[in-house]
């Protein structure tokens, strides 16, 4: 594995395309392995788009945007989204619904990590039991509770080993007990791999907990 | 990269076919024709075609059998839509739909005739109890009649469930309860409130299916050889008549009725176009003069009880075919038959087997060829972030509005030219030309409809577009992907003009059979061709509903 790196943001400014108008402008940002960089604002101002922006599904139809972003010291803004290793998650926890909880994990698992079927399997058994889904593999995704989602959408993101995470709001749709137990679950999975995480919310205590550099938008 | 060139290939291979038959059905109608040494310009075609007996009649008959079947299916297809949207029971009958628009409309059509005929089910249901005829009557006259009442039933059992499904449909993207909840709060009936109300609203989003089904009324040729009058017969069947006549001059005058078929569907969307403004006009000082609807609520709910009568005739007719296709003996006036067996079916299995199999290879290679089309298209409208605008869906819609007979016919010269006539692959080509439009319309709600941040997470744990595509996208939209495979074979099954030109008669399917034998044949063998030209659609249908629900039996969010 390689060297964990940072993650940095330089002189980027995204411009709705009709107007002009600035959502993000010469946004310097970095973020060190193991820490949690939390971006806050009200809805619609942009942070959302910005994380569009950093994973490559800019709707560049609809804004313009310049500026690099850099990983350690590989610059990965021109990128195709699915060579960039940003691990992505939003509110929802966006399980493939056609696929069991164990293919959902293996979609992500890349080859260089495991090439047989068996080993596979058992890297995503283990991932399990460590969640504390131990025997989930062959379950619906749909017949999961909220908080068991949103553990296996985390543990998917993790296997695909990313270099750094981008978080939406992920706790946004969970309730009060659920949101502590999983930003802890996730917090934990951040330090222990150093990964430099984004996270984009409206919630102060999310911010609190995160630990990390408060930018206000 | 490829997929950008796919909506350029779609139209190219929509409008290429519509562009060259339509100058090579202009050109002989103005007496221009090398292949029969014709060199032009002259009218005489023309001239041909206004003298020829009975011209008068013909217009008139092709205009108000199909001006008064739009503006009756419109009617009735709202009536029910404005009962529907307060009645559970009438919004569960509006599931009915599904096997009248699957069933081609040549089948249906002599499902009809054979309810409707002096020796139909009907007179035989009522017979000699109520008619006290022991034997057919003579001198009535129930289809085929001068002035097209039974072409316009004909179409109408096709024509309401179309418009209903579009009409509930369009309801999605209106806010049906909260203003019928409104307008009740503030007095008004339901029934009228809808009409006033939500009506207006969804008229708009409807607007072009109607204008497809007032061109298609005003120039169908299939369901006008079985049940319009024939001596003089509406236009598209009088060109349809003189293009497939042995006497080679028959053919400029025979190009000068299509060409003057299109003027009128021309003519008349226009018109339907700008009658839509006093009407409207008419309707919002309705809506403001206060009434309560008394009167025009029964009007809705008669026009609601037609509607339902004409689902009601549309299921008969079918099942009618299937009773004829088993009846051994049938006698007049028996309401059943006296003895029943697959007497017919043994008999016909051997004949019909080659036109079945061209009707299945014909529908499904079209419908694969126009999903992987339209997925291309789709698929590039969304790497690209940009939908097509109005022109281009106009240009889409095309072939569903332009009269068959305007273009088929050119197409025809062209094939000949190029030496493709009679081949599947020419048969398959214009299918496609209808099959595509539907096959896009059933499909790009859905997939556009796909959350786009499943795709973006496939992506952001490693997966190409490819990949992202094959077993990301496909499989979650595996359903709506089968219901329009299902539609487009339908459409492709119900050809006739498109499979009779390009075919050179020398293809048949189903269709192109079973108009063939409408005159004359035994009902039963009819019976088994319209049986069968039912149950392909139908089939198809129940597998695409049936494959994803036993597929993802175990994946709930995918259940419908």
């Amino acid at each position: 594995m390689k060297q964990p790196a940072a993650l940095n943001l330089n002189e980027v400014t995204i411009r709705l395309r009709g107007t002009g108008a600035a959502l993000v402008e010469n946004l310097e940002l970095s973020i060190s392995p193991g820490t949690v960089t939390t971006l806050m604002g009200p809805s619609g101002s942009g942070k959302s788009t910005l994380l569009a922006f950093c994973a490559g599904f800019l709707d560049r139809s609809a804004f313009a945007a310049s500026g690099a972003v850099c990983i350690g010291e590989d610059r990965i803004d021109g990128l195709p989204a699915e060579r960039r290793r940003l691990g992505l998650l939003f509110q929802d926890a966006l399980l493939f619904p056609h696929l069991s909880v164990g293919s959902n994990l293996l979609f992500g698992l890349p080859r260089s990590a495991a090439r047989s079927r068996f080993e596979r399997r058992q890297i995503i058994e283990d991932a399990l039991a460590q969640a504390g889904l131990a025997g989930y593999a062959d379950r619906d995704p749909d017949t999961l509770s909220g908080g068991q989602r949103a553990r296996v959408a985390l543990l998917r993101t993790l296997l695909a080993e990313p270099r750094a995470l981008l978080l939406d709001e992920p706790f946004s749709k969970l309730d009060a007990a659920l949101r502590a137990e999983i930003r802890t679950f996730l917090f934990e999975h951040v330090r222990a791999r150093s990964l430099p995480t984004l996270l984009v919310t409206h919630d102060a205590a999310d911010a609190e907990a995160a630990g990390g550099a408060l930018v206000t938008s | 990269m490829w997929l950008r060139l796919a909506p350029a290939l779609t139209l190219a291979l929509l409008l290429g076919p519509i562009g060259l038959g339509f100058a090579w059905t202009v050109l002989p109608a103005f007496g221009h024709m090398p292949s029969i040494g014709a060199v032009g310009p002259t009218l005489d075609p023309w001239r041909t075609l206004f003298v020829t007996s009975g011209f008068i009649d013909t217009l008139r008959v092709t205009v108000t059998a199909g001006l008064t079947a739009t503006c009756l299916s419109l009617v009735l297809a709202a009536g029910f839509c404005a009962i529907a949207a307060g009645s559970r029971t009438f919004s569960r009958l509006s599931r009915l739909v599904a096997p009248l628009l699957a069933t081609p409309h040549s089948a249906i059509a002599l499902g009809f005739a054979f309810l409707v005929l002096p020796s139909g089910w009907i007179v035989r249901a009522i017979s000699p109890e109520l008619t006290g005829w022991t034997r057919p009557p003579v001198g009535l006259v129930t289809i085929g009649d001068t002035a097209g009442l039974s072409l316009v039933g004909g179409l109408l059992l096709k024509e309401v469930p179309y418009l209903v499904l579009m009409i509930i449909g369009a309801s999605a993207q209106v806010p049906v309860a909260a203003t019928l909840a409104v307008s009740r709060a503030l007095g008004h009936r339901g029934l009228s409130a809808w009409v006033k109300a939500v009506l207006p609203q969804i008229y708009p989003q409807i607007r072009l299916p109607l204008y497809a089904v007032l061109a298609f009324s005003l120039s169908v040729v299939d369901v006008a050889i079985i049940l319009g009058p024939s001596q003089p017969p509406p236009l598209g069947v009088l060109a349809t008549r003189w293009f497939s006549d042995y006497d080679l001059s028959r053919y400029p005058p025979a190009a000068a009725a299509a060409v003057l078929q299109l003027i009128v569907v021309i003519a008349a969307i226009g018109l339907w176009r700008v009658a839509e403004i006093p009407i409207a006009a008419l309707g919002r000082s309705w809506a403001e003069g206060g009434s309560r609807g008394f009167a025009s609520a029964l009007l809705i709910r008669l026009a609601g009880i037609a509607a339902l009568l004409a689902g009601g005739l549309g299921l008969a007719a079918i099942l009618g075919m299937v009773v004829w296709s088993l009846a051994l003996v049938w006698r007049f006036p028996d309401a059943w038959p006296s003895a029943l067996g697959l007497a017919t079916w043994q008999a016909q299995a051997g004949i019909v087997a080659p036109a079945l199999a061209n009707t299945i290879i014909i529908g499904a290679a079209a419908t694969v060829l126009a999903i992987l089309l339209v997925l291309a298209c789709l698929e590039n409208e969304v790497r690209r972030g940009r939908r097509p605008g109005g022109a281009a869906l106009w240009l889409l819609f095309l072939p569903l509005l332009a009269p068959q007979i305007a273009f088929l016919f050119g197409v025809q010269v062209t094939l000949v030219r190029v030496g493709l006539d009679g081949t599947l692959f020419a048969v398959i080509w214009s299918h496609l030309v209808f099959v595509l439009p539907y096959v896009f319309l059933s499909l790009a709600d859905p997939f556009r409809a796909l959350d786009p941040r499943l795709p973006a997470t496939a992506a952001a744990l490693g997966a190409d577009p490819i990949r992202v595509f094959v077993t990301i996208k496909l499989p979650l939209l595996l359903r709506p992907l089968l219901i329009a495979a299902a539609v487009g074979f339908a459409v492709s099954v119900g050809q006739y003009l498109a499979t009779l030109f390009p075919g050179a008669g020398r293809i048949s399917t189903l269709t192109t059979d079973a108009v063939t034998l409408a005159s004359g044949a035994d009902r039963r063998i009819i019976g088994v061709y319209a049986a069968l030209q039912a149950a392909l659609p139908l089939l198809a249908y129940v597998a695409a509903l049936g494959a994803p629900a036993f597929l993802y039996r175990h994946r709930r969010a995918l259940r419908p």
